[in-house]
């Protein structure tokens, strides 16, 4: 059982459509294996959008916790605001409150309260689903706005794949990532055995790759690069395939600009599903072959 | 005023539409903001030549093994098992740590002491027409963005500006967040696609929760269906301009050109578009304030947010 | 010496769990006696720090070797710290493991085997007022 994690750097080079037409293809294309999906895309999750899935669970995500006051007990005595460095406790006419969104749960209020009028608080942070998708089992999630963790949810729903993939003996987990590197990308990156980064050579998409190379190397998870919308810029193009090829790390596609990828987005499908001869279409399924082969050569 | 650009979702154009507002009102010299600290992109457009720079780091505990008993009360109090006692020997997980200072403070034997542990760095310094531009970036292998952003934000590096533009990560989470919390308005820049909508929604969520006004700008217009227009327009959410689906401004944007560069024409509807936002946040400032002198009922209805 | 597994029920006959971490119960097994006791993991739901939090747990109860499967970056240095030897094995029963461990047919782990699992532990903040 292998896991797959896509990601970019930057925003919108178009992860959550390569994954949905890796999912298709792994279920419907030319080399087929057994997939279980995660979108780990927590406050933005979209996977959905073009998988069709059915939802059979529904889960409170318990987030952190946060500190609150008791009000009867409290003498105010301002020390929880003195301690807090999140900006967390306001005080107004004399009464000392948290600002739960403000709240990193640190807990040093708790302690230096005199009177103990400060507990911590679990949170529901959010939801996580179990759906039955098209090309397989979807973990996916929506944490609620302004909340915090989101790297604890995207191991979650990581973690939970990754048991029903073992559980029933599934080929691969295909982990729709988000952007960024902190820390959810941190958490959706981690033990994963290949990560496939989406690349958009616009200047701003080259210095994103850099990073979330830089990331992956960090992290130890081997990157393998595909360059999407690779007619926008050819001077940009270049440049990714000579970095990768100075770093080491194979360009293994590229998926020219083609509008179908959005047709088939607001048609609620994979492009590969949705205009099979497309140009897209046909890059896309050389890729799926190329990950393919990366991960058995992994194996050996 | 204090505009932030965000989006939820991932490469709809904040930094194009925030570096071209910036450009569009040079003249008042504004300041521009990056704060997608984990993939800042802002000064590809708007070339600046950093002359300050600043180190950020969180504090986190160094433990004097002389006057350290292993008492464990320093891991007992810490929430996030950053610092643990193992065989009579403190040990501390930097990148599990907050910077609370909890543990520093419960000490019996007063024996820690914090140390700035580094996370990334803040430059500023003129760019292109006098905007004055200042960025924050992310150390690599760094899981929080927040702290960086936070810095940022507080940084002074010009003499106060008037106008301050925030260019905002993707998503909708703690960078997201911090990036909004202070602003004044919210431009949310969309794509009118399913996704564009999805993450559209959960964005106006956030600003509802955070309780500042919104407004959205629809880039790359024509191309997917009208679920964005339909949406804000249910919703109440002031469409405050169009940016239509061009392959010429794309790849003007992937050359590293900002928007109004490569065509000017652009100029007015960017000098309007500030204009609006001013003029939604006067409205709402002047609602708040007769709200606070109980000259308007409390369902009077706010601009844009709700 | 007290030895501990990772596994994923409160029974010796246990399958071993892989992430130290993130084990549901810790078995605990006196190898001279073969008593054993099974313990929740109280790292099992951190919401980060769940290397570091199982390692101390293992400290207090003067465990001096542990049985998993992976060992992340800091579960390996909180534990080497306290000189608990880690061994790693890939399946099987806890008693079976012990009998493994005993005959010394179980591989020593002498660097951090698994990734980092990051729990969210970092959860976006930290500011200095």
């Amino acid at each position: 059982m292998k896991q797959l994690v896509i990601l970019s750097g930057k925003g919108g080079t178009g992860k959550t459509s390569v994954a949905a037409a890796l999912a298709h293809l792994a279920t419907e294309g030319a080399q087929q294996i057994s997939i279980v999906l995660a979108d780990a895309d927590v406050d933005a999750a979209n996977l959905e959008l073009v998988l069709a899935p059915r939802k059979l669970t529904q889960e409170d995500f318990w987030g952190g916790k946060v500190a609150a006051i008791d009000q009867a007990a409290c003498s105010g005595c301002g020390e929880c605001a003195a301690v807090c460095r999140f900006e967390a406790i306001h005080e107004t006419d004399g009464v000392y409150e948290i600002d739960p969104i403000a709240c990193e749960g640190c807990a040093a209020c708790v302690y230096v309260c005199p009177t103990e009028a400060i507990s911590m608080v679990d949170q529901i942070a959010g939801e996580w689903y179990r759906s039955e998708s098209r090309y397989g089992p979807l973990f996916h999630a929506a944490l609620y706005p302004a909340q915090e963790n989101s790297g604890k949810l995207v191991t979650l729903i990581k973690q939970h794949a990754k048991l029903l993939a073992l559980d029933d003996t599934h080929d691969l987990v295909i982990v729709d990532g988000p952007p960024g590197i902190g820390c959810p990308v941190i958490s959706a990156a981690s033990g994963e055995d290949l990560a496939l980064i989406v690349a958009e050579p616009s200047i701003a998409g080259v210095h994103d790759m850099r990073r979330i190379l830089q990331t992956t190397e960090h992290f130890g998870v081997q990157s393998i690069v595909c360059i999407n919308k690779a007619d926008l810029f050819s001077k940009g193009t270049k440049e990714i395939e000579a970095y990768c090829q100075e770093q080491g790390i194979e360009v293994i596609g590229s998926i020219p600009f083609d509008l179908n990828i959005t047709r088939a987005m607001a048609s609620g499908d994979p492009v590969t599903a949705y205009e099979p001869d497309g140009d897209a279409s046909q890059a896309l399924r050389g890729i799926w072959k190329r990950v393919l082969s990366v991960l058995k050569e992994q194996e050996e | 005023m204090i505009l932030t650009v965000a989006s939820g979702k991932g490469g709809t154009g904040k930094t194009t539409v925030a570096t071209s507002l910036a450009l569009a009102v040079a003249d008042i010299s504004p300041v521009l903001l990056d704060c997608d600290v984990e993939a800042p992109n802002a000064h590809i457009f708007l070339q600046p030549q950093f002359d300050q720079r600043r180190e950020i780091g969180l504090p986190i505990p160094e433990v004097d093994e002389v006057r350290c008993t292993g008492c464990g009360r320093c891991a007992e109090v810490c929430q996030y098992h950053a610092i643990v006692v193992m065989g009579g020997k403190v040990l501390v997980f930097p990148e599990l740590c907050h910077g609370c200072g909890s543990c520093t403070l419960q000490c019996p034997e007063e024996a820690i002491e914090e140390v700035p542990n580094l996370l990334g760095v803040l430059e500023a310094g003129p760019a292109k027409d006098g905007i004055r531009f200042a960025q924050g970036v992310l150390n690599i292998g760094e899981p929080m963005a927040v702290p960086v952003i936070h810095e940022l934000k507080q940084w002074r590096p010009f003499p106060e500006g008037h106008t301050i533009i925030r260019d905002a990560p993707p998503g909708n989470s703690c960078p997201v967040v911090e990036t909004i919390q202070g602003a004044d308005f919210v431009l949310l820049v969309t794509e009118p696609t399913p996704f564009g909508l999805h993450d559209l929604r959960l964005a106006i969520q956030l600003t509802r929760e955070l309780d500042i006004p919104a407004g959205v700008v629809v880039n790359r217009d024509g191309v997917g269906d009208d679920g964005v227009e339909e949406y804000c327009r249910k919703e109440r959410i002031p469409i405050l301009m169009r940016i239509p689906l061009d392959q010429s401004i794309g790849k003007a944007v992937a050359r590293g050109e900002a928007l109004v560069e490569a065509f000017p024409e652009y100029l007015p509807q960017f000098r309007e578009l500030y204009a609006q936002i001013q003029s939604l946040i006067d409205s709402r400032q002047g609602e708040a304030l007769q709200l606070a002198r109980g000259t308007r009922s409390s369902n009077g209805s706010k601009a844009g947010s709700l | 010496m007290k030895l501990a597994i990772t596994g994923g029920t409160p029974q010796i006959e246990t399958q071993l769990e892989r992430r130290f971490g993130r084990c549901a119960y810790f078995i605990i097994v006196d190898t001279e006696t073969r008593a054993w006791e099974a313990f929740p993991n109280p790292a099992a739901e951190a919401r980060g720090g769940a290397g570091t939090q199982a390692a101390q747990f293992l400290a207090n109860q003067g465990v001096e070797a542990v049985i998993s499967g992976d060992f992340g970056p800091n579960a390996f240095t909180a534990l080497d710290a306290a000189s608990i030897q880690m061994y790693t094995a890939q399946e099987g029963q806890a008693d079976t493991l012990v009998d493994d461990f005993l005959a010394e047919r179980l591989v020593r782990v002498t660097g951090s085997t698994g990734p980092a699992h990051h729990g969210g532990g970092r959860s976006q903040g930290g500011r200095r007022r």
